[in-house]
């Protein structure tokens, strides 16, 4: 046997033809994650380029008030002749730009902020206390005192919906860290004199990548939820941006005679947040180790 | 007549695994009233023999293409799902690995026994009770009543395991089958439980089909011995005729391979003193304001001398206390009290700045090789790290990793692989090249072979004991197998409950035990005979 120990030994061959294929590629066969993500991209072109190709949202014509769909433009106009089709498109970028917004600066802050909680024990509790103090606070209640501090804007919806959401992100991330800095290959960084930082960076943070992807698309969704209710309440978005919640908001005194004007938002808002809620769950079941190996 | 014969069977598995069949034209009988031993190293197919035995194989993965199991004349390969479930309870009875596990833990023991009584016969309540008892007695548990209604995690691992022995025996099965029921029980404990099954097989004339890897147990416990690879039997007979004379060379490679109880003479060690302890100790949680919270004492006052060239060797069973001696050495875990001097510097309340540099002196090699090594990191990357750390440039460190390669048996390019690409046993040699790149003074081995099949880990051994002589390392060997620790260490410590019972030269303590506890533990080693 000993002279076996000395020979080299070659890698299994039988392991390597496995793996190698990109986390985006495996995504991609997930039918939730394909779908989903095809539509979300085509809202996101409508977004980005539709409105060069439409009228201007904000444009009055009083003498086209509340038309219905099919005769002025193609979603009918507001009661103030506004075109509703160019409203909804502006739209989709507010709501498209406040899920992405939230949810990167959710799970930055929150990855920062669970790692340290995690890793650090004597800052883990300051950390979670503070996290539990945060989660207490409803999000409309505090975009209405933002609101009324410093007046409506888009960072104050995009803050407002953000400060609740990081504590979950704080949650889940602290509970990754709390497993894998028992792993063996943590303990051997440490005894190889590796310093934290580098050991929370290149050890611990690659295994909370896969959660937090999936944590993020949940976020995005009840994000664009979130900023509607409030622009439907008047304590989102200022007025004069056409956000679907403003747009639904408007439209409400009208409802019953036109109800186009919050169909079309409504049905939006519904797509939207349903494919990003697709995306997500499909990301689970393909990331989520323990649940991807049930659905096989 | 044979109550179960299997003949030529053969199971699929499914495509893209590394071999086509799991097991492959395998025949094999159980007689009544003996034991028949299958033993194999990982991968060798003993458990999915037992499962397609018992049913259990999920079908649309494991598909039997061809052969035949008869259980006392019946066949069941392609028998009803109903009918299978009625012969796994009345003809043939399963314990497992892991009691822990194979028990629900939110139902009473007794109730989880009293079920299958409840599923199989139309016993009244009371006689299903009375019939629980006499089953708990018969498999040696104290106090059955009260034991009746524990909940599993109220009881030691021996007690789970002899609580699922009555369960599979409640409806006096002809048949049992044990998959590795040792394997996750201290050696003390596994002694007991394989008499337990020894016992209850005669007394009650049944046939017994137990799965091991351990040749210490298959000396222990066989009427007769299966020996597999890679899916096939290649060897069959009596316990004596397969353990004696072997016919096969991978038989007599595995019998070679199982460390001897006797522990070869050793010099005693005349390096100079690399790293000791005094007064270790390590308390677990604390008294509180009142003195009323809990406290466990994981180790207590342990003194411990290792000179350069000398391996020293912790064993204990699981709890006692001797990994937990590990890591206060490591410094991963903060000792309560006492010093730890490396090189006559105590470490033990060094602040983790102050210790970096003493970090280089010390490395350890873990248990499981699954996890020691980042799977996202590249082997190279890994054994790197450590150095780079130190100041040591890219370059030079590369080609210290690459020498490191050779000296533990791969070859250099495997530094650019990951470590999923390796084996067990490779990744293990991986993680000894990674503590040795770090130029250690003092090299701790944490059960580091416990987890091997038993020629890859005779082949860790060696490499060990190599690189201890060429390195000139102090080692600290850390093993709850006797057989391991009688083979590589100049010198024991026995440790109990986090006390160290007994100390001394490795010979001595095996030829002449001074403890009462020692003298237990080396009784309860399995195959003495081997």
């Amino acid at each position: 046997m000993s002279d076996q120990a000395t020979t080299p030994i070659e890698p299994t061959p039988a392991a390597t033809a496995v793996k190698d294929l990109s986390l985006a590629r495996i995504a991609l066969r997930n039918r939730g994650v394909f779908w989903g993500g095809a539509i979300l991209i085509v809202i996101a072109l409508f977004a980005i380029f539709g409105p060069l190709f439409t009228l201007d949202p904000m444009e009055l014509n009083p003498t086209n008030r509340l038309k219905p769909p099919g005769g002025a433009g193609t979603f009918g106009t507001d009661m103030l002749g506004r075109d509703v089709y160019s409203r909804v498109i502006s739209g989709a970028r507010v709501s498209l730009i406040v899920g992405l917004v939230v949810s990167v600066v959710a799970v930055v802050v929150g990855l920062f902020l669970g790692l340290i909680a995690g890793y650090i024990r004597l800052a883990d509790a300051l950390i979670m206390r503070l996290m539990d103090g945060l989660m207490s606070i409803p999000a409309i209640l505090l975009a209405i005192a933002l609101i009324a501090l410093s007046g409506a804007t888009l960072g104050t919806v995009v803050l407002a919906i953000v400060i609740p959401e990081i504590p979950r992100v704080v949650r889940l991330v602290r509970s990754v860290v709390l497993t894998v800095r028992e792993e063996p290959y943590v303990e051997a960084a440490i005894s190889a004199g590796t310093r934290v930082p580098t050991i929370l960076v290149r050890h611990v943070l690659p295994n909370t990548i896969a959660p937090l992807i999936v944590q993020a698309t949940y976020i995005c969704g009840s994000a664009m939820l979130t900023e509607s209710i409030l622009g439907f309440l008047g304590a989102g978005s200022p007025p004069e941006i056409p956000s679907w919640g403003n747009i639904m908001s408007e439209g409400r005194t009208f409802f019953q005679l036109t109800p186009w004007i919050i169909f079309f938002p409504g049905i939006c808002l519904a797509v939207t947040v349903l494919a990003v809620n697709v995306v997500g769950d499909g990301l689970r079941d393909t990331l989520d180790p323990r649940i991807a190996r049930n659905m096989r | 007549m044979s109550i179960l014969e299997v003949d030529n069977l053969t199971v699929k598995l499914p495509d893209g695994a590394d071999r086509p069949f799991a097991i492959e034209g395998v025949t094999l009988n159980v007689e009544k009233g003996e034991i028949l031993c299958i033993v194999g190293e990982s991968g060798s197919g003993k458990s999915v023999t037992a499962f397609s035995v018992m049913g259990l194989a999920d079908r649309r993965a494991l598909t039997p293409v061809s052969g035949s199991i008869k259980l006392e004349g019946e066949e069941i390969l392609d028998t009803t799902d109903a009918r299978l479930r009625k012969l796994r309870g009345e003809k043939m009875g399963m314990i497992f690995q892991e009691p822990m596990t194979a028990l629900n833990p939110v139902l009473r023991v007794g109730d989880q026994i009293s079920e299958m009584l409840e599923i199989y016969t139309d016993l009244g309540q009371a006689q299903r009770k009375e019939r629980v008892i006499a089953a708990m007695n018969d498999v040696s548990l104290p106090d059955p009543l009260k034991m009746y209604s524990s909940y599993p995690h109220q009881l030691s691992g021996g007690q789970r395991q002899r609580i699922m022995i009555a369960m599979a025996l409640t409806l006096e099965p002809q048949l049992l089958i044990a998959d590795e029921p040792t394997t996750a029980l201290d050696v003390t404990t596994q002694a007991e439980v394989l008499a337990l099954i020894k016992d209850i097989q005669k007394r009650k004339g049944m046939g017994v089909m137990f799965i091991t890897h351990d040749f210490g147990v298959v000396a222990e416990i066989a009427d007769r011995v299966a020996v597999m690879k890679h899916g096939r039997i290649i060897e069959q007979g009596t316990v004596d005729e397969v353990l004696r004379a072997p016919k096969d060379d991978y038989t007599k490679m595995l019998i070679a391979a199982v460390p001897s109880m006797t522990p070869p003479k050793r010099a005693p060690a005349t390096g100079e003193k690399a790293l000791s302890t005094d007064d270790l100790v390590k308390v677990y949680g604390s008294p509180g304001l009142l003195g009323t919270g809990r406290v466990v004492k994981a180790v207590q006052e342990v003194d411990l001398t290792v000179r350069r060239g000398e391996t020293l060797g912790i064993v204990g069973e699981s709890g006692s206390g001797k990994s937990t001696v590990a890591r206060c050495i490591m410094r991963l875990i903060d000792p309560t009290s006492g010093e730890v001097l490396i090189n006559g510097e105590n470490i033990a309340t060094l602040k983790e700045g102050q210790l970096r540099p003493h970090r280089r002196d010390i490395q350890i090699v873990f248990q499981d090789p699954y996890r020691s090594l980042n799977p996202r990191r590249t082997v190279g990357q890994s054994i790197v790290e450590g150095p780079m750390n130190y100041g040591i440039q890219t370059g030079e460190a590369r080609e210290r990793a690459a020498e490191l390669m050779r000296v533990v048996g791969l070859s250099p390019d495997a530094l650019e692989r990951f470590p999923h690409q390796f084996s067990g046993g490779q990744r293990q040699r991986i993680c000894i090249a990674r503590a040795l790149a770090m130029e250690p003074m003092i090299l701790i081995a944490d059960e580091a072979v416990s987890a091997l099949d038993v020629s890859v880990q005779a082949q860790v051994l060696d490499l060990l004991d190599d690189v201890r002589k060429k390195f000139d390392l102090a080692m600290l060997f850390i093993t709850h197998d006797l057989r391991v620790a009688a083979q590589i260490c100049d010198r024991i410590l026995v440790m109990n409950k986090g006390e160290v019972v007994e100390t001394g030269p490795t010979a001595d303590v095996y030829a002449d035990p001074q403890h009462e506890y020692t003298r237990a533990l080396l009784k309860a080693a399995p195959g003495a005979a081997l």
